[in-house]
């Protein structure tokens, strides 16, 4: 780490995830490729946060790094990660595991893939929490299996529980995995694009069972996702990913309605929305996401951004921007070098992805 | 020729070499105001030409076999009962619901990838349904599809060139020596460099691969596109650029898309006119204003107010939803009456016993319920009773006579029920 970092000015000391600069680097033949890039949050209890970003941003490996999911022969891994006051980064296995799905679990997007498909749904939950309460007999890991199904709303969970994974359907996986990450009550659920693969019944579902389980056991929830609508209803905070570093991070409400930074315009203005203006342009982000083996000089979006005409000299191309507050207070960090990102983005981005917003906007600033 | 040179040199500036280690997309990156010019606002709907394609009463019913020794056929998988709509010449209609819902069977009985059980496809007037193979050739260049995944669509063991070039081969459009100049237009007219025809697939990213896909589906010059999910494997800033893309191809070359895809808004976007599925029938049919602004079946209703929303962020938590119990049930063995009634809120007696005509309750809104209403505006007696000749209770009425009105015919009338009046007529 040559790099001098600015840790967000919002750490606080009762977080109960603190993750401080943290680089994960993987050799490759080609050479090195480093995944995450000086990335700094952190999540109170009772809280949630919102990573976005594109397939590549890094966002499932920085969360993997949390659970010392990586090889740790190869992966080269530094900066801090603490969980509940306890450093990860260079614990040991056997640590490891004492940490791994009972004080922080993670929920996988294919549920299909992440429950082994040879033993049965409540075999496989029963062996998470005996591995945690070893002196738990079989008899109360199957009861507790069974009440962790009932909790997650899955109807006759005491017959359902001797089914196999195929025998349910997708949603019914879903909610299985859920009821696996929370078998033993973890402070900390990383739910790695929960409802990707969904329906957006069965989404909505979801979301409302995850939302409704973190008010019961106040933990903290990172939900990883490319899904803009989903951050905005379930985030309190909101992290943007690119090529492996974070250029905005801030409260979801803030962010989604005053984003700062080109990137993050993109994102909305490329996805429709099914209450906008039918005038609104489905405006694209130009070009592909860059290879992490060689990223981009200076500002890693500046290829793809629109906007770089606006900054003086080649800034972009030659000088990383520091993630520093923006305009709009100090709990609003984003990566950029345009100097007035509010006031284009109401001038220049809103007018069209959303004709209607404008005059509210406005009105809302006066 | 040297009209094209024009083009080609306007499309892909730069990099004429042919061996740089990645394909690029676009060098340079325009200013903001010409992205935002060159991006598309949503599909309008154009009524002035008639319809390209007309579907009535299609049916797709899977056989199911027991097991052991001698598979006897045991049951049917209903995957499309009894659906009508049409597609207008150059128009889109989005085919939308959840997985499992026939959607996708729809699409590939319209490419004739299934043969259909019963019922019309009528491609400007004639028959696709009842085709045999021989007849069916000169029709496929006239309806090509683009498949949901673009990894693997494409043959890994082609070259784009003749992936994109077999169509030609087949239908024998071309000269053979006409073919690559063909494929380089093609390749062009997506956005992709036409030096790159002699490339792998695995060359390209995903965004790419469904750009060649979309090559391929063009090669024929088709009247219709069926589009299986064209951007749901895609990250959220390429889908962008393919929507994009389709639309400019829509106006361009005057294609019409029956296009499936379970993201609402997408399809809003892209599709003036919506259908909504649900285990094999057609629930809720209208024009976007109509479906996204004024839904009356309960499914509809409750598919659209489980879209997150980014607005909400402005006003924090979750939005108030019509939250739907269970999965869909299986369509081996489908409820009674109406399909929907085991996950509806509103569901009553009658709702059992007869199944919902796809009533007309609008200009362009037609509508598969007992009771259609806005949110919260449901009507307590079922407006279909009188029509159907039964009681409020779906009883057998011995005084009423069911209503010739009823048909499950594509299209429109003219006139329509009145659901304020509780008549038929108005115009």
């Amino acid at each position: 780490m040559t790099q001098t970092s600015t840790p967000s000015t919002r750490l606080d000391t009762d977080d109960f995830l603190v993750v401080e600069n943290l680089t994960v680097e993987f050799p490759t033949p080609d050479g090195p490729v480093r995944a995450v890039n000086d990335l700094s949050y952190s999540v109170g209890l009772g809280q949630t946060l919102g990573i976005v970003g594109e397939s590549g941003s890094g966002k499932s490996v920085s969360s993997m790094a949390v659970l010392g999911l990586h090889d740790m022969q190869r992966t080269k891994i530094t900066g801090s990660i603490r969980v509940g006051g306890q450093e990860i980064i260079g614990l040991d296995e056997s640590g490891m595991r004492k940490i791994r799905g009972n004080s922080a679990a993670m929920i996988f997007q294919d549920a299909l893939a992440a429950l082994h498909p040879f033993y049965r749904v409540g075999a496989q939950l029963a062996e998470a929490y005996v591995v945690h309460h070893p002196s738990a007999s079989k008899r109360d890991a199957r009861r507790k299996a069974i009440e962790m199904l009932d909790r997650v709303g899955i109807p006759q969970p005491d017959k359902r529980v001797d089914d196999f994974p195929h025998q349910f359907s997708g949603g019914m996986r879903q909610r299985a995995m859920i009821a696996m990450g929370l078998i033993n009550d973890p402070s900390l659920l990383i739910a790695d694009e929960p409802t990707t693969a969904l329906d957006v019944t069965v989404q909505a579902q979801i979301l409302d069972l995850l939302q409704d389980l973190q008010r019961e056991f106040n933990s903290a929830v990172i939900i990883i996702t490319h899904d803009l609508g989903v951050v905005a209803e379930m985030a309190d905070e909101v992290l943007v990913m690119y090529a492996g570093r974070c250029v905005e991070y801030g409260a979801c409400k803030e962010l989604l309605t005053h984003p700062e930074m080109p990137y993050t315009w993109g994102l909305l203005s490329s996805i429709p929305d099914v209450t906008a203006d039918t005038n609104a342009r489905l405006i694209p982000i130009p070009g592909n996401p860059p290879s992490l083996l060689d990223p981009p000089s200076g500002c890693s979006f500046h290829p793809r951004c629109a906007h770089t005409d606006k900054v003086p000299g080649a800034l972009c191309a030659t000088t990383l921007p520091e993630l520093l507050p923006g305009g709009r207070g100090t709990s609003h960090l984003k990566r950029c070098h345009l100097a007035n990102p509010d006031e284009v983005f109401a001038r220049e981005v809103l007018a069209e992805i959303a004709p209607d917003m404008v005059e509210e906007t406005s009105d809302d600033r006066a | 020729m040297t009209e094209r040179d024009a083009t080609r040199d306007e499309l892909v500036p730069e990099e004429q070499t042919t061996l740089e280690p990645e394909p690029v997309l676009v060098p340079e990156v325009p200013s903001f105001d010409k992205l935002a010019e060159q991006a598309n606002t949503a599909t309008e709907l154009d009524l002035s030409r008639g319809s390209v394609l007309e579907v009535d009463n299609l049916k797709m019913y899977f056989p199911v076999k027991s097991g052991g020794l001698i598979r006897r056929k045991i049951g049917d998988v209903q995957a499309v009962d009894g659906i009508s709509f049409e597609v207008q010449h150059g128009g889109s209609l989005g085919l939308v619901g959840e997985s499992g819902c026939g959607k996708s069977t729809t699409g590939r009985l319209i490419t004739r990838l299934y043969t259909p059980t019963g019922g019309r496809i009528l491609f400007e007037d004639k028959d696709m349904a009842e085709m045999s193979n021989r007849e069916l050739k000169p029709m496929r260049r006239q309806v090509q599809m683009i498949f949901q995944d673009p990894y693997t669509s494409l043959n890994p063991r082609h070259t784009v060139g003749s992936i994109i070039g077999a169509p030609l081969e087949v239908h024998k459009v071309v000269p053979k020596d006409k073919i690559l100049p063909r494929v380089q237009e093609l390749l062009e007219v997506v956005g992709l460099n036409p030096e790159h025809y002699n490339r792998y697939p695995n060359e390209f990213s995903g965004g790419q691969r469904q750009r060649i896909g979309i090559a391929r589906a063009l090669t024929l010059n088709p009247r219709l596109l069926v589009a299986d999910e064209p951007v749901s494997a895609l990250d959220v800033s390429i889908q962008a650029q393919v929507i994009n893309l389709l639309q400019d191809i829509q106006k361009e070359f005057d294609v019409a898309f029956l296009f499936i895809a379970h993201d609402l808004a997408v399809v809003r976007h892209f599709c003036p006119e919506i259908a909504v599925m649900y285990l094999g029938k057609i629930v809720e049919i209208g024009d976007r204003d109509s479906i996204y602004g004024n839904a009356h079946h309960p499914y509809t209703q409750a598919l659209l107010s489980a879209v997150p929303d980014i607005k909400q962020a402005a006003i924090g938590g979750r939005r108030e939803r019509i939250r739907l119990q269970g999965d869909v049930p299986s369509p081996i063995n489908p409820p009674s009456g109406c399909r929907f009634r085991t996950r509806c809120p509103i569901a009553q007696e009658i709702c059992a016993k007869h199944e919902p005509p796809l009533l007309q309750i609008g200009k362009r809104h037609k509508v598969a319920c007992h009771f259609p209403g806005p949110i919260g505006h449901h009507p307590d007696t079922p407006v279909t009773a009188p029509l159907l000749g039964t009681d409020a209770y779906g009883s057998p009425d011995p005084g009423a006579t069911p209503s010739p009105a009823i048909t499950n015919k594509p299209g429109y009338d003219d006139t329509w029920f009145d659901l304020d009046a509780k008549t038929l007529g108005r115009a």
